[in-house]
């Protein structure tokens, strides 16, 4: 593959000498990030994103970026400095900054917006997200197998729709796979804090969790799982091999790449539209990485089985019958869940226990 | 309530803590000779990374915490030299500190990601270790937790009983009396911006070598403004700064714990009460004017030029 790329890259210079270059300035694309971009989960896999944007069109783009940018009134600031600096394509990769880009995308009218998991659109903000809860499915089944105290431990970040799903998606598989499963949901209120993500791990650890599911953005909770013996966990966001062949037992990949290689096309071509668009395991956006010898062969073929199932369509994660955690009906038997309830999700399903906060 | 053992809180509530109070007790001498140092964080975040990578090239976690004093000092010595050398104002440089550290700590961590450091072993205590309750919560710790505590007597005792600690007082509340009597003020200072940034990369340290253990960009994450806090918080006092880190500490703990056991707890309040405490602690200290002039040192941000 990196030959490829490399070759790509090569012919794509040569190209570049062959013909005169146009007297263009180049699409100038701005990217802002949650967290650091050597966070190994979320913000390191946007920032690949933008490297690979680098990497296909070299001098036809500039790529621009601000690391650590807290969700809310601070973000308007950031992206206003990036319109201003002439981006005219910026990548807005948190829930939190769904109305600081309609904000400012209002303010320039000129420039394109692409807002990452959000549901909020205008002319110039386009969003889009993948669908993380088909891995969701593959983890949860894996856990439900796996697990000996039937306790699985599950860290939230901020309690929005996409978190839910994940929650939801990874409770049922587990639930069908262990009856017996019990889920606990702890919310760390941060998208990233190392420290604050090993603690919550470890307090779950301590309360019997013996499987950590995480969707925070760092490695941190798979280091808690590491220390304590005979514990589980996931990659979030990014493989996280390091921590192979365990407690990192498989893993969901975001893959940005060609979606951003496939939106700067269309600005250089003037082909940009506003759209929602919502991949995932099919699309090669949701890639689950390497199910490791830790799990059993055929808990592992399993999933693998699932995955296919997911990947060519015959299986919906969310298929009745399903009731909401109140136990009034949701799904009937063999009904799929629309894209419009599950990207407003706002509820638990039938089993999990505690509340959402609000 | 089911479910969560008090032992294991309080076991983990000193572990939570113990980041915070060094980095809390270094801020909190520096500040008690008259100079304001905001860059706790980046100072924090550079003996993080300092410390791990010294233990990960030498194997040894005691040479590693060695090694994040001598960063976190390192880093400081550019403060000091800004602040009283070439008198920059205390704020903006402090400030400046914090965004260089973060940056140049993310610069030597390339290398250092998803490695994993030598474990930093707990002291035996043998028998004793086995008495209920006290054992676990107490006695089942490393020697950072204890290095910590001894730190804060330490701390108290020089600046309360040694003439030394009395002359940091002096320069603290007058730089200029001070400066009459014949003290170095600058280099006086300087020891003591040394000293705090020494005790912050230990902190930091703390968090990529035991707490967390691993290295990841940006992995203090604010833990170096909670210090700065709680230096206020404790109203430069040692003893009040250890209720504060353990206070502060122990909300985290304790509600993700909470939560863990699944009670209905306000997240978000338990989050911010720690803040909320400060500010009314603020708010009461500065009701009584006198109890303020007693607790903040008179020069606190002050620049001392000896001609002035």
């Amino acid at each position: 593959m990196k030959s490829l790329t490399t070759l790509l890259t090569g012919a794509l210079v040569a190209a570049g000498l062959a013909l005169p270059a146009a007297a263009q300035d180049p699409v100038k694309v701005g990217f802002v990030f949650v967290g650091p971009v050597g966070d190994g989960g979320w913000t390191y896999e946007h920032n690949q994103g933008r490297l690979a944007v680098e990497q296909r069109f070299g001098d036809q783009v500039e790529t621009i970026y601000q690391e650590s940018v807290p969700e809310g009134a601070d973000a308007e600031r950031v992206l206003t400095q990036m319109a201003l600096s002439g981006a005219d394509l910026i990548f807005t990769t948190s829930f939190g900054y769904m109305d600081p880009t309609i904000n400012v995308a209002a303010k320039f009218p000129d420039v394109k917006f692409e807002h990452a998991t959000g549901y909020k659109t205008s002319d110039n903000v386009s969003t889009y997200s993948a669908r993380f809860y088909e891995g969701r499915a593959i983890q949860g089944h894996i856990a439900g197998k796996m697990t000996k105290s039937n306790i699985i431990g599950y860290i939230g970040s901020f309690p929005i729709p996409e978190v839910i799903r994940g929650i939801n998606s990874a409770f049922i598989h587990a639930q069908k796979a262990n009856p017996d499963v019990e889920f606990k949901v702890v919310w760390a209120n941060t998208w990233f804090d190392p420290a604050k993500e090993a603690d919550a791990a470890t307090a779950l650890i301590e309360q019997g969790a013996d499987v950590i599911l995480q969707h925070t953005d760092s490695t941190a909770p798979l280091a808690a799982a590491e220390k304590a013996d005979g514990v589980i966990g996931f990659g979030q966001a990014s493989d996280m091999a390091e921590y192979k062949p365990s407690p990192r037992v498989s893993s969901i990949i975001d893959n940005w790449s060609p979606y951003y290689i496939d939106r700067v096309q269309a600005v250089i071509d003037g082909t940009w539209e506003s759209q929602q668009v919502w991949h995932g395991i099919d699309k090669g956006m949701v890639q689950i990485g390497e199910i490791t010898d830790a799990v059993p062969a055929d808990v592992a073929a399993e999933a693998r089985d699932m995955i296919d199932a997911i990947a060519n369509g015959t299986y919906a994660p969310f298929t009745g019958p399903l009731n909401k955690q109140d136990g009034s009906a949701w799904l009937a038997d063999g009904e799929t869940a629309d894209d419009g309830t599950l990207a407003g999700m706002n509820f638990y399903v039938e089993g999990l226990t505690g509340a959402i906060p609000n | 309530m089911a479910g969560i053992s008090i032992e294991l809180l309080l076991a983990s509530l000193m572990v939570a803590a113990t980041p915070i109070l060094f980095a809390a007790l270094g801020e909190m001498v520096v500040e008690k000779s008259g100079v304001l140092n905001l860059g706790v964080e980046g100072m924090m975040i550079t003996g993080a990374i300092c410390g791990f990578a010294v233990a990960v090239e030498t194997g040894s976690p005691t040479l590693g915490f060695i090694g994040a004093a001598l960063g976190g000092a390192g880093l400081s010595l550019i403060f000091a030299f800004l602040t009283q050398v070439l008198l920059s104002n205390q704020v903006a440089t402090g400030l400046a500190l914090t965004l260089f550290g973060l940056g140049f700590s993310a610069l030597i961590g390339q290398g250092y990601v998803g490695i994993k450091p030598p474990a930093t072993p707990d002291i035996n205590f043998g028998a004793v270790s086995d008495i209920p309750f006290i054992g676990p919560v107490l006695l089942s710790h490393d020697v950072l937790v204890y290095l910590a505590i001894a730190m804060t007597a330490g701390v108290w005792a020089f600046l309360k009983f040694t003439r030394a600690g009395l002359i940091l007082r002096a320069v603290g509340e007058s730089h200029d009396a001070a400066h009459a009597l014949g003290y170095k003020v600058v280099l006086i200072r300087s020891a003591a911006i040394v000293f705090g940034g020494a005790l912050a990369g230990l902190g930091g340290a703390y968090v990529s070598l035991v707490r967390v253990p691993q290295w990841t960009e940006g992995m203090t994450a604010g833990a170096g403004w909670i210090a700065l806090a709680l230096v206020v918080f404790g109203a430069w006092r040692p003893w009040r700064v250890l209720l504060g880190a353990y206070l502060f500490g122990g909300i985290t703990v304790l509600q993700l714990n909470l939560q863990a056991a699944g009670v209905r707890v306000p997240v978000e309040l338990l989050s911010i009460s720690p803040y909320l405490v400060t500010i009314l602690v603020l708010v009461i200290m500065s009701s009584d004017r006198r109890r303020v002039a007693m607790n903040a040192p008179a020069a606190l941000g002050r620049v001392f030029h000896a001609s002035s």
